[in-house]
Protein backbone atom coordinates (compact mmCIF):
# COMPACT_ATOMS: atom_id res chain seq x y z
CA UNK A 1 0.00 0.00 0.00
CA UNK A 2 2.95 2.35 0.64
CA UNK A 3 5.24 2.43 -2.39
CA UNK A 4 7.52 4.87 -4.16
CA UNK A 5 7.70 6.44 -7.60
CA UNK A 6 10.21 8.63 -9.45
CA UNK A 7 9.25 11.96 -11.01
CA UNK A 8 11.35 13.08 -13.98
CA UNK A 9 14.72 14.56 -13.04
CA UNK A 10 14.95 18.32 -13.40
CA UNK A 11 17.95 20.48 -14.24
CA UNK A 12 20.24 17.49 -14.56
CA UNK A 13 19.76 16.44 -10.93
CA UNK A 14 19.28 12.81 -9.98
CA UNK A 15 15.59 11.88 -9.77
CA UNK A 16 14.38 11.91 -6.17
CA UNK A 17 12.20 9.13 -4.86
CA UNK A 18 8.66 10.15 -3.87
CA UNK A 19 6.12 8.40 -1.68
CA UNK A 20 2.97 6.82 -3.07
CA UNK A 21 -0.06 5.46 -1.25
CA UNK A 22 -1.83 2.95 -3.43
CA UNK A 23 -4.53 0.31 -3.65
CA UNK A 24 -2.96 -1.47 -6.57
CA UNK A 25 -4.27 -4.86 -7.65
CA UNK A 26 -3.61 -4.43 -11.36
CA UNK A 27 -7.26 -3.88 -12.16
CA UNK A 28 -8.68 -2.30 -15.31
CA UNK A 29 -9.62 1.06 -13.80
CA UNK A 30 -6.71 2.87 -12.16
CA UNK A 31 -7.37 6.29 -10.68
CA UNK A 32 -4.51 8.73 -10.16
CA UNK A 33 -5.33 10.96 -7.17
CA UNK A 34 -3.97 14.54 -7.33
CA UNK A 35 -4.19 15.60 -3.69
CA UNK A 36 -5.23 18.93 -2.17
CA UNK A 37 -2.39 21.30 -1.29
CA UNK A 38 -0.75 22.67 1.84
CA UNK A 39 -3.06 23.09 4.83
CA UNK A 40 -5.95 21.59 2.87
CA UNK A 41 -3.83 18.52 2.17
CA UNK A 42 -3.66 17.81 5.91
CA UNK A 43 -7.34 18.43 6.43
CA UNK A 44 -8.38 16.26 3.49
CA UNK A 45 -5.81 13.46 3.78
CA UNK A 46 -8.05 11.08 5.69
CA UNK A 47 -11.03 11.84 3.46
CA UNK A 48 -8.84 11.19 0.40
CA UNK A 49 -7.64 7.81 1.65
CA UNK A 50 -11.15 6.88 2.81
CA UNK A 51 -12.39 7.47 -0.75
CA UNK A 52 -9.54 5.26 -2.01
CA UNK A 53 -10.54 2.45 0.38
CA UNK A 54 -14.07 2.58 -0.97
CA UNK A 55 -12.84 2.55 -4.57
CA UNK A 56 -10.75 -0.50 -3.70
CA UNK A 57 -13.87 -2.23 -2.36
CA UNK A 58 -15.64 -1.33 -5.61
CA UNK A 59 -12.91 -3.01 -7.66
CA UNK A 60 -11.04 0.15 -8.66
CA UNK A 61 -7.29 0.75 -8.17
CA UNK A 62 -6.18 4.13 -6.90
CA UNK A 63 -2.77 5.77 -6.65
CA UNK A 64 -1.96 8.79 -4.51
CA UNK A 65 1.51 10.21 -5.19
CA UNK A 66 3.07 12.99 -3.10
CA UNK A 67 3.62 16.25 -4.92
CA UNK A 68 7.39 16.85 -4.94
CA UNK A 69 8.20 19.10 -1.97
CA UNK A 70 5.02 18.10 -0.07
CA UNK A 71 4.07 15.50 2.54
CA UNK A 72 6.97 12.99 2.86
CA UNK A 73 8.96 14.41 -0.06
CA UNK A 74 12.65 15.06 0.51
CA UNK A 75 13.07 17.80 -2.11
CA UNK A 76 12.65 21.43 -0.98
CA UNK A 77 9.18 22.90 -1.52
CA UNK A 78 10.60 26.35 -2.34
CA UNK A 79 12.12 24.98 -5.57
CA UNK A 80 8.83 23.58 -6.90
CA UNK A 81 6.93 25.14 -9.80
CA UNK A 82 3.42 24.75 -11.18
CA UNK A 83 4.81 23.34 -14.44
CA UNK A 84 7.05 21.00 -12.47
CA UNK A 85 4.07 19.67 -10.52
CA UNK A 86 2.03 19.25 -13.70
CA UNK A 87 4.82 17.24 -15.33
CA UNK A 88 5.28 15.23 -12.15
CA UNK A 89 1.59 14.29 -12.15
CA UNK A 90 1.77 13.47 -15.84
CA UNK A 91 4.83 11.30 -15.24
CA UNK A 92 3.08 9.60 -12.33
CA UNK A 93 0.05 8.90 -14.53
CA UNK A 94 2.29 7.24 -17.10
CA UNK A 95 4.55 5.35 -14.69
CA UNK A 96 1.59 4.05 -12.69
CA UNK A 97 -0.53 3.31 -15.81
CA UNK A 98 -3.43 5.46 -14.60
CA UNK A 99 -6.64 5.34 -16.64
CA UNK A 100 -8.48 8.15 -14.78
CA UNK A 101 -7.70 11.10 -12.54
CA UNK A 102 -9.37 12.30 -9.36
CA UNK A 103 -8.15 15.82 -8.51
CA UNK A 104 -9.06 17.30 -5.15
CA UNK A 105 -9.25 21.10 -4.59
CA UNK A 106 -6.06 22.77 -5.92
CA UNK A 107 -4.96 19.36 -7.19
CA UNK A 108 -7.16 20.23 -10.17
CA UNK A 109 -4.51 22.78 -11.22
CA UNK A 110 -2.05 19.97 -12.02
CA UNK A 111 -4.41 17.16 -13.13
CA UNK A 112 -3.11 15.50 -16.33
CA UNK A 113 -5.30 16.70 -19.19
CA UNK A 114 -4.94 13.42 -21.05
CA UNK A 115 -6.97 11.41 -18.55
CA UNK A 116 -10.73 11.39 -18.06
CA UNK A 117 -11.88 11.92 -14.50
CA UNK A 118 -13.19 14.25 -11.83
CA UNK A 119 -12.26 17.56 -10.19
CA UNK A 120 -13.61 17.46 -6.65
CA UNK A 121 -14.49 20.97 -5.33
CA UNK A 122 -11.75 22.48 -7.54
CA UNK A 123 -9.87 25.47 -6.14
CA UNK A 124 -8.28 28.26 -8.20
CA UNK A 125 -4.78 29.62 -7.61
CA UNK A 126 -5.93 33.17 -6.75
CA UNK A 127 -8.41 31.88 -4.15
CA UNK A 128 -5.80 29.61 -2.62
CA UNK A 129 -3.34 32.51 -2.30
CA UNK A 130 -6.03 34.85 -0.99
CA UNK A 131 -6.94 32.50 1.85
CA UNK A 132 -3.32 31.83 2.82
CA UNK A 133 -2.35 35.51 2.68
CA UNK A 134 -5.35 36.44 4.79
CA UNK A 135 -4.33 33.85 7.41
CA UNK A 136 -0.84 35.36 7.47
CA UNK A 137 -2.20 38.91 7.91
CA UNK A 138 -4.47 37.82 10.78
CA UNK A 139 -1.60 36.03 12.52
CA UNK A 140 0.68 39.06 12.00
CA UNK A 141 -1.93 41.40 13.51
CA UNK A 142 -2.15 39.19 16.57
CA UNK A 143 1.62 39.62 16.87
CA UNK A 144 1.30 43.39 16.48
CA UNK A 145 2.71 43.51 12.95
CA UNK A 146 1.02 45.36 10.11
CA UNK A 147 1.17 43.49 6.80
CA UNK A 148 -0.97 44.14 3.74
CA UNK A 149 -2.14 41.90 0.90
CA UNK A 150 -0.49 44.20 -1.66
CA UNK A 151 2.82 44.14 0.20
CA UNK A 152 2.78 40.37 0.64
CA UNK A 153 1.74 39.77 -2.99
CA UNK A 154 4.65 41.93 -4.17
CA UNK A 155 7.10 40.04 -1.96
CA UNK A 156 5.68 36.72 -3.11
CA UNK A 157 6.10 37.64 -6.78
CA UNK A 158 9.66 38.84 -6.31
CA UNK A 159 11.18 36.47 -3.83
CA UNK A 160 8.57 33.94 -2.74
CA UNK A 161 6.69 33.86 0.57
CA UNK A 162 6.15 31.65 3.58
CA UNK A 163 2.39 31.18 3.98
CA UNK A 164 1.00 29.06 6.78
CA UNK A 165 4.45 27.50 7.18
CA UNK A 166 4.77 26.59 3.50
CA UNK A 167 7.63 28.25 1.64
CA UNK A 168 6.21 29.03 -1.79
CA UNK A 169 8.87 30.06 -4.33
CA UNK A 170 8.44 33.15 -6.52
CA UNK A 171 7.94 31.00 -9.63
CA UNK A 172 5.08 28.97 -8.13
CA UNK A 173 3.62 32.11 -6.52
CA UNK A 174 3.47 34.00 -9.83
CA UNK A 175 1.95 31.02 -11.63
CA UNK A 176 -0.74 30.66 -8.95
CA UNK A 177 -1.85 34.26 -9.37
CA UNK A 178 -3.59 33.31 -12.59
CA UNK A 179 -3.96 29.52 -12.34
CA UNK A 180 -7.52 28.28 -12.94
CA UNK A 181 -8.58 24.64 -13.02
CA UNK A 182 -9.48 23.58 -16.56
CA UNK A 183 -11.68 20.59 -17.30
CA UNK A 184 -10.11 18.54 -20.06
CA UNK A 185 -12.28 16.37 -22.33
CA UNK A 186 -13.77 13.53 -20.30
CA UNK A 187 -13.31 15.38 -17.01
CA UNK A 188 -16.17 16.72 -14.93
CA UNK A 189 -16.40 18.84 -11.80
CA UNK A 190 -17.95 17.40 -8.64
CA UNK A 191 -19.29 20.23 -6.49
CA UNK A 192 -19.02 19.99 -2.75
CA UNK A 193 -22.83 20.11 -2.58
CA UNK A 194 -22.93 16.75 -4.39
CA UNK A 195 -21.12 15.17 -1.43
CA UNK A 196 -23.90 16.06 1.02
CA UNK A 197 -21.86 17.93 3.62
CA UNK A 198 -19.60 20.93 4.18
CA UNK A 199 -16.05 20.84 2.81
CA UNK A 200 -13.71 19.23 5.31
CA UNK A 201 -10.99 21.74 4.34
CA UNK A 202 -13.06 24.36 6.18
CA UNK A 203 -12.67 22.58 9.48
CA UNK A 204 -10.40 24.15 12.05
CA UNK A 205 -9.09 20.65 12.81
CA UNK A 206 -8.72 17.70 10.42
CA UNK A 207 -11.89 15.62 10.48
CA UNK A 208 -13.61 12.90 8.51
CA UNK A 209 -17.05 12.25 7.07
CA UNK A 210 -17.86 8.72 6.01
CA UNK A 211 -20.99 9.86 4.16
CA UNK A 212 -19.03 12.22 1.92
CA UNK A 213 -16.42 9.57 1.16
CA UNK A 214 -19.25 7.11 0.33
CA UNK A 215 -20.84 9.56 -2.08
CA UNK A 216 -17.67 10.52 -3.94
CA UNK A 217 -16.58 6.88 -4.31
CA UNK A 218 -20.08 5.85 -5.47
CA UNK A 219 -20.16 8.66 -7.99
CA UNK A 220 -16.81 7.58 -9.43
CA UNK A 221 -17.69 3.88 -9.41
CA UNK A 222 -20.98 4.60 -11.12
CA UNK A 223 -19.44 6.73 -13.85
CA UNK A 224 -16.95 3.98 -14.76
CA UNK A 225 -19.73 1.40 -14.74
CA UNK A 226 -18.88 -0.37 -11.48
CA UNK A 227 -20.94 -0.41 -8.32
CA UNK A 228 -19.61 0.71 -4.98
CA UNK A 229 -19.49 -2.05 -2.40
CA UNK B 1 -45.12 57.58 13.71
CA UNK B 2 -43.65 54.22 14.55
CA UNK B 3 -42.01 52.02 12.00
CA UNK B 4 -43.50 48.61 11.57
CA UNK B 5 -40.67 46.10 11.09
CA UNK B 6 -40.56 45.11 7.49
CA UNK B 7 -41.29 41.40 7.10
CA UNK B 8 -38.81 41.08 4.28
CA UNK B 9 -36.08 42.58 6.42
CA UNK B 10 -36.86 40.26 9.29
CA UNK B 11 -36.76 37.27 6.94
CA UNK B 12 -33.46 38.45 5.46
CA UNK B 13 -32.01 38.93 8.92
CA UNK B 14 -33.05 35.42 9.95
CA UNK B 15 -31.55 34.01 6.76
CA UNK B 16 -28.27 35.82 7.39
CA UNK B 17 -28.08 34.49 10.95
CA UNK B 18 -28.85 30.98 9.72
CA UNK B 19 -26.15 31.20 7.06
CA UNK B 20 -23.55 32.57 9.47
CA UNK B 21 -24.31 29.98 12.16
CA UNK B 22 -24.18 27.18 9.59
CA UNK B 23 -20.82 28.46 8.43
CA UNK B 24 -19.41 28.52 11.97
CA UNK B 25 -20.78 25.00 12.47
CA UNK B 26 -18.98 23.89 9.29
CA UNK B 27 -15.69 25.39 10.43
CA UNK B 28 -15.86 24.11 14.01
CA UNK B 29 -17.46 20.78 13.14
CA UNK B 30 -20.46 21.52 15.38
CA UNK B 31 -23.96 20.15 15.15
CA UNK B 32 -26.43 22.71 13.79
CA UNK B 33 -28.17 22.81 17.21
CA UNK B 34 -24.91 23.75 18.94
CA UNK B 35 -24.28 26.55 16.47
CA UNK B 36 -27.88 27.71 16.76
CA UNK B 37 -27.17 28.43 20.43
CA UNK B 38 -24.55 31.07 19.53
CA UNK B 39 -25.39 34.42 21.16
CA UNK B 40 -24.21 37.93 20.37
CA UNK B 41 -21.47 37.71 22.99
CA UNK B 42 -20.38 34.12 22.22
CA UNK B 43 -16.59 34.24 21.86
CA UNK B 44 -14.88 33.30 18.60
CA UNK B 45 -11.25 34.15 17.71
CA UNK B 46 -9.16 34.18 20.87
CA UNK B 47 -11.79 32.19 22.78
CA UNK B 48 -11.88 28.92 20.87
CA UNK B 49 -8.39 27.37 20.66
CA UNK B 50 -9.17 25.52 17.43
CA UNK B 51 -10.14 28.75 15.68
CA UNK B 52 -6.63 29.80 14.64
CA UNK B 53 -5.65 32.30 11.95
CA UNK B 54 -5.85 29.67 9.19
CA UNK B 55 -9.37 28.62 10.24
CA UNK B 56 -10.49 32.24 10.52
CA UNK B 57 -9.10 32.97 7.06
CA UNK B 58 -11.07 30.00 5.72
CA UNK B 59 -14.19 31.26 7.45
CA UNK B 60 -13.85 34.73 5.93
CA UNK B 61 -13.19 33.35 2.45
CA UNK B 62 -16.26 31.14 2.71
CA UNK B 63 -18.30 34.12 3.96
CA UNK B 64 -17.28 35.97 0.79
CA UNK B 65 -18.49 33.07 -1.34
CA UNK B 66 -21.74 32.38 0.48
CA UNK B 67 -22.80 35.97 1.14
CA UNK B 68 -21.44 37.42 -2.09
CA UNK B 69 -19.34 40.07 -0.32
CA UNK B 70 -15.68 41.13 -0.59
CA UNK B 71 -13.72 41.43 2.65
CA UNK B 72 -10.74 43.82 2.55
CA UNK B 73 -7.64 43.62 4.77
CA UNK B 74 -8.74 46.72 6.64
CA UNK B 75 -12.14 45.20 7.42
CA UNK B 76 -10.54 42.47 9.49
CA UNK B 77 -10.01 43.57 13.07
CA UNK B 78 -10.14 42.09 16.53
CA UNK B 79 -13.60 43.39 17.31
CA UNK B 80 -15.16 41.81 14.24
CA UNK B 81 -13.59 38.42 14.96
CA UNK B 82 -13.94 38.33 18.71
CA UNK B 83 -17.61 37.47 19.07
CA UNK B 84 -20.44 36.05 17.02
CA UNK B 85 -22.21 39.41 17.40
CA UNK B 86 -19.18 41.23 15.98
CA UNK B 87 -19.09 38.97 12.93
CA UNK B 88 -22.86 39.31 12.43
CA UNK B 89 -22.69 43.12 12.65
CA UNK B 90 -19.85 43.10 10.13
CA UNK B 91 -21.77 40.88 7.68
CA UNK B 92 -24.85 43.07 8.07
CA UNK B 93 -22.83 46.22 7.35
CA UNK B 94 -21.21 44.63 4.30
CA UNK B 95 -24.61 43.69 2.97
CA UNK B 96 -25.76 47.28 3.48
CA UNK B 97 -28.22 46.42 6.22
CA UNK B 98 -26.57 48.12 9.18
Amino acid sequence: MIATWHPPARNGTAPAEELLVSFDRNRAVRVLVCPAWFDEANKLRRFTVEVMRRLDAAGIDSLLPDLPGCNESLVPLVNQTLDGWSSAMMAAAEALRATHVLAIRAGALVAPSGLPGWHCAPQSGPKLLRGMIRARIIAAREAGLAETSEGLMATGRNSGLVLGGWHIGADLFRALESAEPVLAPGQSAVDQSALGGPGLWLRAEPDEDAGQADRLAALIAESVGMSAA
Amino acid sequence: MTTVPNIDNAAEEAALERELKALIADVLGLDPEQAAAFETDSGLFGHLPELDSMAVAGLLTEMEDRLGIVIEDDDVDGEMLETYGGLLAFARAKLGRA
